[in-house]
């Protein structure tokens, strides 16, 4: 029932706009509108695509140490899709997605739900505590997380073995990547919270007053008007989290002070990319790997949405 | 880009061959660099050295703007600017973006032994002997002097060396019944059993992610895994059966968990370090002090003694580390870059400066020599004079070693491969093959011949 409450409010809101827009597009001079959008467009042009066409352009050669450079097309591409150390990057990363991802945006969203609820004491404390990991640089939460999790003199070793139990090795082969995950949704859970937060503060509260009059218990309200209601909250987030995954960078790259043999050279695909053009000096295929990713990034970001609205669809029929 | 850098080596060989009249060092300062050859024209050289000049100098080495006061003391219209952009990998990495780009690099940049070749292969080196470099080369131990001159030129200044030695708890091996460090590795393998059943610690540490560490072993072995002609051709031997040898003989005390794989630099090793777990650490000559600093609860226990040997007759040593100042080719000042390069790195105060101050370990036989420096008793090592002890073992280092051109690519790779064994405790001769592999694909990829 509450369902078909917010899909009615809803409508009306997307049919307004085009019918504003239209009008608008009558009024004032055409020029205006060009100005306007002059400075986004100068910013974009010389800080998105022209280094953008500039990797593409770099990508297609081929640049050795003995020999100079030369053309050679799509062969970094080529190359690159079958670099195990690429693909094992890319796949690394598709695991992450799929746990850390959900457990992150799970633990935002009740967190968000439960501040917003009005029932938790001190809510403005608690909301401003669990944003705060988000205010220490990632550079500062991995070197602090790193300095946690070390073997031997760690605090997290030091406490198993005052309980006489056997210590976990954190930063071994097996287990790093969950505790890269660990850092990550420590940073960035409450981040998440606050985009969630912010969407249910925007919800009319007449909703609320017409659950409680239908006799709606605090869990169905949530369930049924609030998280339908915050969906393109949610959506938003889910896609930042696809986008942030593929590209995580700080973390493999603190982490292999401390785990330097664990972590490899192409531990995430960005990582890889860093490696390969400073490494191993092949800025070429470094490009091609940067362009990749962002293909890669592109893709799951659409799958994604596609993947929501047809959800949507299927809610609204 | 590649333009830029031909624009740019253009250049420098426009500014050698201008220089040519140029030759010869300083003639300005009483000279204790003695017997140089006397400047060709000196007034080139005078004209360089008065004239209002700024040069940059990116360096990591703490306080060198101690000595950087003393060259702008002797010569007043030289102002040097000292920028630090990291140490190690971050600074080359700057250090050939800027190249790269064209602009941006310095007069004169800290390089180490071992990426010289690295960046002699792009022309980003000056090549020094035109300004009379080469007759410096007597001065230097000759190992170190071999590091930064080929018969093509000389490519930079020695500053600071590495050769290596052994660094041992004396209580904690005389707690397990050793008088002594082990002279031989037969000893040393032997001590390793005694140390770990009557202590409980490990004789010492083998970093699973420090390349050089082992690659100094290999050096100290005689071993010549790697090869460059200076042009086009490499050589790659780091999985030879005599290289196999050594990493069996070290795998053997990792497996039997004699000797520890620790990964370097990380707060657990240093504690490990303070805390007994490692009875000694092979090290280099800079180990010393950098202990000093690491483990001052340990003050009067540690010794120093010279590596184990494989041939207790024929006492000798490998490198690993130590530095050097060379002028870049994109350098609009070459008289006087080289001078800034040289004076700190050759007259007696800037140097002597160097070793008690900052305690770099010479390259200048002449202050290894001095009694006044190594006949130093140090406290930390319980009074011994630690000093001396190095010294002898630099005369005993291999003179001849080379490093590929593309050093980062090599020791990254070594990471990946015999690096993840140690880390495993599992098969690093066996990874010596992949390695090895890894570099030869590398080699091939990047145009060289390989020998």
């Amino acid at each position: 029932m509450a369902v078909t409450t917010v899909s009615s409010a809803d409508p009306p809101a997307t049919r307004r706009s085009p019918g504003r827009a239209a009008r608008r597009g009558h009024r004032g001079h055409p020029l205006a509108g060009f100005l306007f959008v002059v400075p986004f467009m100068v910013l974009f042009i010389a800080m998105i695509l022209v280094p953008l066409g500039y990797a593409a352009y770099l990508s297609l050669f081929e640049s050795k140490l003995i020999g100079g450079t030369s053309f050679v097309g799509l062969k970094n591409f080529a190359e690159a899709l079958t670099d195990p150390a690429f693909l094992g990057g890319v796949g690394r990363m598709a695991l992450f997605l799929v746990i850390q991802v959900p457990i992150m945006l799970g633990i935002a969203l009740f967190l968000a739900l439960a501040i917003d609820s009005g029932r938790t004491r001190a809510a403005r404390s608690a909301r401003l505590l669990a944003f705060m990991p988000y205010a220490v640089p990632g550079v500062v939460a991995t070197l602090m997380w790193g300095y946690l999790y070390g073997p031997d003199f760690g605090p997290i070793t030091q406490a198993f073995e005052a309980l006489g139990l056997q210590p976990p090795d954190l930063l071994g082969e097996s287990s790093i990547l969950g505790s890269m995950m660990n850092i990550v949704t420590w940073e960035y859970v409450g981040y998440n919270m606050i985009i969630m937060y912010a969407a249910l503060r925007a919800i009319p509260t007449e909703l609320y007053e017409a659950a409680a009059i239908d006799g709606a218990s605090r869990i169905r309200i949530a369930l049924s008007i609030k998280i339908p209601a915050i969906k393109p909250a949610i959506m938003l987030t889910v896609i930042f989290s696809v986008i942030g995954t593929f590209q995580l960078f700080n973390e493999p790259a603190l982490l292999d002070a401390i785990a330097p043999v664990v972590i490899t050279n192409g531990f995430t695909p960005n990582f890889y990319a860093y490696n390969v053009a400073f490494v191993n000096q092949d800025v070429n295929y470094a490009a091609a790997i940067a362009f990749l990713l962002g293909l890669v990034i592109a893709i799951m970001s659409y799958v994604v949405q596609l993947s929501s609205q047809r959800a949507e669809r299927k809610v609204r029929r | 880009m590649n333009k830029a850098r031909k624009t740019a080596m253009a250049l420098a060989g426009t500014a050698a061959a201008f220089s040519l009249i140029a030759t010869g060092c300083s003639s300005g300062d009483g000279g204790d660099g003695g017997e140089s050859a006397e400047p060709i024209a000196s007034d080139a050289f005078e004209e360089a050295m008065s004239t209002p000049t700024s040069l940059t100098f990116w360096t990591w080495v703490p306080d060198i703007e101690n000595e950087i006061a003393l060259f702008e003391e002797e010569y007043p219209e030289i102002d040097v600017t000292v920028e630090n952009v990291g140490q190690g990998l971050e600074h080359y990495q700057k250090l050939r973006s800027a190249l790269e780009s064209g602009e941006g690099a310095p007069d004169v940049a800290q390089i180490e032994y071992m990426y010289i070749p690295t960046f002699n292969l792009t022309g980003s080196l000056l090549d020094l002997s035109e300004y009379g470099a080469r007759d410096l080369g007597g001065d230097y131990v000759e190992w170190v002097w071999n590091q930064v001159a080929n018969d093509a030129g000389v490519w930079a200044i020695p500053q600071d060396t590495g050769p290596m030695g052994n660094l041992y708890r004396e209580d904690i091996l005389t707690e397990a019944g050793l008088d002594g460090a082990p002279e031989t590795y037969e000893e040393y393998a032997e001590a390793a059993k005694q140390v770990k059943d009557k202590t409980g610690s490990h004789i010492s540490n083998l970093a699973a992610n420090e390349p050089v560490q082992l690659i100094a072993l290999l050096w100290q072995a005689g071993l010549d895994p790697f090869g460059y002609d200076g042009a086009e051709t490499v050589s790659i031997n780091v999985n030879s059966p005599e290289v196999k040898e050594v990493v069996q003989y070290w795998q053997d005390l990792v497996q039997a968990d004699l000797v520890s794989t620790d990964a370097g630099w990380t707060d657990n090793w240093f504690q490990n370090i303070a805390n007994g777990n490692y009875a000694g650490w092979l090290v280099p000559a800079w180990g010393p002090i950098f202990l000093q600093g690491t483990a001052e609860g340990t003050t009067g226990k540690w010794r120093a003694a010279p590596l184990p040997q494989w041939d207790a007759a024929n006492p000798v040593s490998g490198n690993w580390g130590g530095s050097s100042n060379a002028v870049l080719s994109t350098t609009e000042n070459p008289i006087a870059a080289y001078e800034l390069a040289r004076w700190i790195n050759h007259e007696p105060e800037p140097t002597t400066m160097f070793a008690t101050e900052q305690f770099l370990y010479p390259a200048l036989t002449s202050l290894l020599e001095d009694p006044e420096y190594a006949d130093q008793p140090v406290e930390f090592f319980g009074g011994q004079e630690v000093n001396a002890e190095f010294a002898e073992i630099s005369a005993t280092v291999d003179p001849t070693f080379e490093w590929l051109p593309f050093n980062e690519f090599v020791l990254s790779a070594y990471n990946e491969t015999v690096g993840v064994a140690w880390e495993k405790k599992g098969d690093a001769v066996a990874a010596l093959d992949d390695w090895q592999q890894e570099i030869v694909d590398y080699a091939t990829e990047q145009g060289f011949t390989i020998e």
